[in-house]
């Protein structure tokens, strides 16, 4: 069982937990995941470390409220305990020295954003970062990310703070202003990352994406994940979670994250009821 | 010595039935289907056996097993009400009586070979219910955990808690090595938890194996990934010796298009759905498992089997094996096949899928086949399957379930280069189960590819064996040149 050392309530629907679990937080990389099981009953479900502490001996994971187990995972308070967490698992970031790297995240991909960030300013690049949320007070970790950016970008949908539009808008200005940028980062809503890999693709620009396929295992075991890059199929929990924007099949990946839809609603219905 | 004279009496045919819950009615749940033998009949049943005695001229019922266990003299016991004494001798050779008592292959292997079922008209002895009442009467008994001896100071670590690893770390702890067994999942038993279904296999008797070991002092470590959570470096930097078990998982898929549609899902990912997630309790338990229509599995091993039989439970109208040879080649235990027919499930023989079609929402809706025949055999001596072209024709499906094979889990070879593997993946062993890498063994579906809970439990025994020895007298280690081939 792993305990809940400590918690905090970013806004309404995302949560920040620092979990016991030593044995992963002496290998946790960048870009890495763990899976997590609430209960004997619960799924097995995906999240990023955003954060990790070895001598602690403790993990960090930044959660958006989406359906039954994360809204559950919520609800848990410091001294709580977890059935399961497994990690690290995944491949960990490319952390060389690209240049010039624009990070993007968008609503919790600023979460998962997070690490990466912080590791590619350490290994000597310029970073910019933009992010994005709906709306002023769903955006999270706007002091940690400016501290290991060199200039940062704010845009809300509404328009409650900074730029009026999407992350997509600022990243386009920068490239037709012919700004020099050697790679760019992008996490977040699908459709956000394929917009992404749509504008760089005519400039050339590398851009690697953070995929969050359906997991099961999390191993290579299942195949639940798979995604099709370059017409190849790749399991994202071992080959992933990142991958070259440009060769990413998003509608794919769009089509099998629905695969589940009806059940995920008559699960949450399910567990708001019992909860009221 | 001299022949001992048998009484003449009325020999008994057929074995002794087994009482099974009814087709229509287990479709719906997913108890066990056999529901168990009394002492009585199975007391009668030992004494169908004819006491063979060991031959040159054939081959008998322990030539068959492959763990050698005495069953002549197993079978003696239960004659003369020796209960205890007969489940004593099974394990000797065997650790996990209960699961093989369901799952073996006996009709290939102890069997196969009995000779009262080579009588005209006659059924070989039920050498497996036997084995199966003897566990289950034992563990209903409770099992007392034997006098350890003292503890020794060298440490093992068993990666994988299969059968294979659960057989090493049993074996070693009795015999007074301390024991760390690692399990990537949330629950230890390998296969018999996540893969085999428990109308099959109860759940429960994977539960009692474990408890057992962990009374003789191993300790389990779940939710660690080896190669990942801990390196194999580490492991053999806090260990004397280490044992691989880590399975043969990775789904293999047919690389034809239309693959990852929705609605296709490998037999692991479908199986780890509905056993170790417990899918079958959605949405009591969390995790869903959408089951179509029209279900159509790809395969037809024991696997396959379980996939069909699995989609029946779960609510399928309609449950196919298509499969590309004909009956009399199907893999799975012929126990399955009689179970899945009596269900209901359907056989397409001679029949193979080149691809598949979807709708607007990515579902899958038809699968396109081609008509199979048979060649001459191969090299495993099955005649090889052969496409007749132009004669291939549409199904409606809307779930399909791939049950083609596993391959060997890479993630320990993969991250630990010093252990050499073959092209298909396996790690190579000698015949005292030793890897390339000094200090470690490995057996089971990661060295032998995929095969059966007897020959991984074998395999574990003879690596328990190998691993004391090098332990305790020889830590001498094959030259790297070995390796080579
Ligand atoms: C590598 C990876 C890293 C992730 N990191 C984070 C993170 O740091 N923070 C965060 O809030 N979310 C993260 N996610 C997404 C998170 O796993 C899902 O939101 C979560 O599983 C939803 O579960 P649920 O029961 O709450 O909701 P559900 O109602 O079950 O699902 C809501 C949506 O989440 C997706 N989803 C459902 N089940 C799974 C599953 N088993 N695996 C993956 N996605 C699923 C589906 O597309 C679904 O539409 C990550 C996903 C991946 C693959
Ligand atoms: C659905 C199905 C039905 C079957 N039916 C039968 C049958 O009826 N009769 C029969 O005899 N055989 C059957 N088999 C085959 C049999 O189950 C296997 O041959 C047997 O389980 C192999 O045992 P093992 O100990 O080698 O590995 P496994 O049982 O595969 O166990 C390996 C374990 O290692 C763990 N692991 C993997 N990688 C790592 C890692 N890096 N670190 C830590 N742990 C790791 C896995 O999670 C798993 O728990 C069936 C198999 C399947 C899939
Ligand atoms: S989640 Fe099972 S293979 Fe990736």
């Amino acid at each position: 069982m792993y305990e809940i050392v400590s918690k905090k309530d970013l806004s309404s629907d995302i949560h920040l937990l620092e979990i016991k679990a030593p044995m992963i937080a002496k290998r946790a990389k960048a870009g890495q995941f763990i899976m997590l099981m609430v209960d004997d009953k619960g799924e097995r479900i995906p999240l990023t470390m955003a954060d990790w502490n070895s001598e602690k001996g403790t993990v960090t994971i930044i959660e958006l409220e989406a359906g039954k187990t994360t809204k559950q995972l919520g609800m848990l308070k410091v001294g709580d305990k977890l059935r399961s967490i497994v990690g690290p698992l995944g491949m960990e970031t490319e952390l060389e020295n690209h240049g010039t790297v624009v990070c993007i995240g968008g609503g919790i991909g600023i979460a998962l954003m997070y690490p990466v960030v912080r590791a590619l300013k350490q290994a000597g690049n310029e970073i910019i970062s933009i992010m994005g949320s709906k709306t002023a007070s769903t955006m999270i970790l706007e002091e940690e990310i400016s501290a290991v950016s060199d200039v940062i970008h704010i845009c809300t949908d509404d328009g409650t703070k900074g730029h009026h539009g999407f992350v997509s808008d600022i990243l386009k200005q920068m490239l037709d202003e012919k700004k020099p940028i050697d790679m760019v980062y992008a996490v977040g809503p699908i459709i956000m990352m394929k917009v992404i890999s749509d504008i760089t693709r005519p400039f050339g620009v590398h851009t690697v994406v953070s995929l969050n396929p359906i997991m099961v295992d999390g191993t290579g075991m299942c195949g639940s994940c798979r995604v099709s890059i370059d017409g190849k199929t790749k399991f994202a929990c071992v080959d992933g979670p990142e991958f070259d924007g440009h060769k990413v099949d998003f509608k794919l990946l769009i089509e099998r994250n629905r695969r589940y839809l009806e059940e995920e609603k008559r699960s949450l219905e399910k567990f708001d009821k019992e909860v009221q | 010595m001299a022949e001992e004279k048998k009484p003449k009496k009325e020999r008994v045919k057929k074995k002794y039935p087994m009482p099974e819950q009814p087709p229509e009615e287990r479709i719906h749940n997913f108890n066990e289907v056999p529901i168990g033998q009394t002492e009585d009949v199975i007391k009668k049943e030992a004494q169908r056996c004819l006491q063979c005695k060991p031959s040159e001229k054939r081959k008998l019922c322990y030539d068959g097993c492959p763990v050698g266990i005495d069953i002549p003299a197993f079978i003696k016991k239960i004659q003369e009400d020796d209960l205890e004494g007969a489940i004593g001798i099974i394990k000797r050779y065997n650790n996990l009586p209960a699961v093989c008592g369901r799952v073996c292959p006996y009709e290939n292997q102890c069997e196969g070979n009995c000779v009262v079922g080579k009588i005209k008209d006659s059924e070989p002895v039920a050498i497996g219910r036997m084995e199966r009442f003897l566990a289950d009467w034992e563990r209903a008994r409770g099992v007392k955990a034997p006098e350890l001896p003292p503890r020794k100071d060298k440490k093992v670590a068993v990666v994988g808690s299969g059968p294979a690893g659960l057989t090493v770390a049993a074996d070693l702890a009795k015999k007074g090595y301390q024991v760390t067994l690692f399990e990537a999942l949330h629950s230890p038993g390998g296969v018999l938890v996540y893969g085999i279904p428990e109308f099959r296999l109860p759940k429960a008797i994977v539960r009692a194996e474990v408890s057992y070991i962990e009374t003789l002092g191993v300790k389990l470590v779940t939710d660690a990934v080896v190669g990942k959570s801990i390196s194999m470096q580490e492991l053999s930097e806090q260990n004397d010796a280490i044992f691989v078990a880590t399975g043969a998982g990775l789904p293999k898929w047919m690389n034809i298009p239309g693959e990852n549609l929705n609605g296709i899902l490998s037999a692991n990912e479908f199986l780890t759905r509905a056993n170790l997630m417990k899918s079958y309790m959605f949405p009591d338990a969390d995790t869903p498992n959408r089951i179509g229509k029209k279900v159509a599995t790809i395969g037809g091993g024991n696997v396959a089997m379980d996939c069909a039989r699995t989609s029946l439970r779960l609510g399928a109208e309609e449950s196919w094996i298509i499969y590309r040879r004909t009956e009399t080649e199907l893999p799975a235990r012929i126990e399955e096949v009689h179970h899945a027919m009596q269900e209901g499930v359907k056989f397409q023989f001679l029949t193979a899928p080149v691809k598949y079609e979807g709708d607007e929402t990515g579902y899958v809706k038809k699968m396109e086949c081609c008509r199979m025949k048979l060649g001459e055999p191969d090299a495993s001596g099955r005649r090889r399957p052969l496409v007749c072209p132009g004669e291939n024709f549409e199904l409606d499906v809307d779930t399909v379930l791939i049950a083609i094979g596993q391959s060997p889990n890479p993630i320990v070879p993969q991250t630990t280069p010093e252990i050499k593997t073959t092209k298909w993946g396996t790690i190579v062993v000698d015949d005292w189960q030793r890897t390339s890498m000094k200090g470690v063994f490995a057996a089971g579906d990661i060295a032998t590819g995929d095969a059966t809970v007897i020959l991984a439990m074998g395999g574990g025994k003879r690596a328990a064996e190998a691993m004391d020895r090098y332990l305790s007298e020889n830590e001498d280690w094959p030259a790297p040149e070995t390796w080579e081939q």
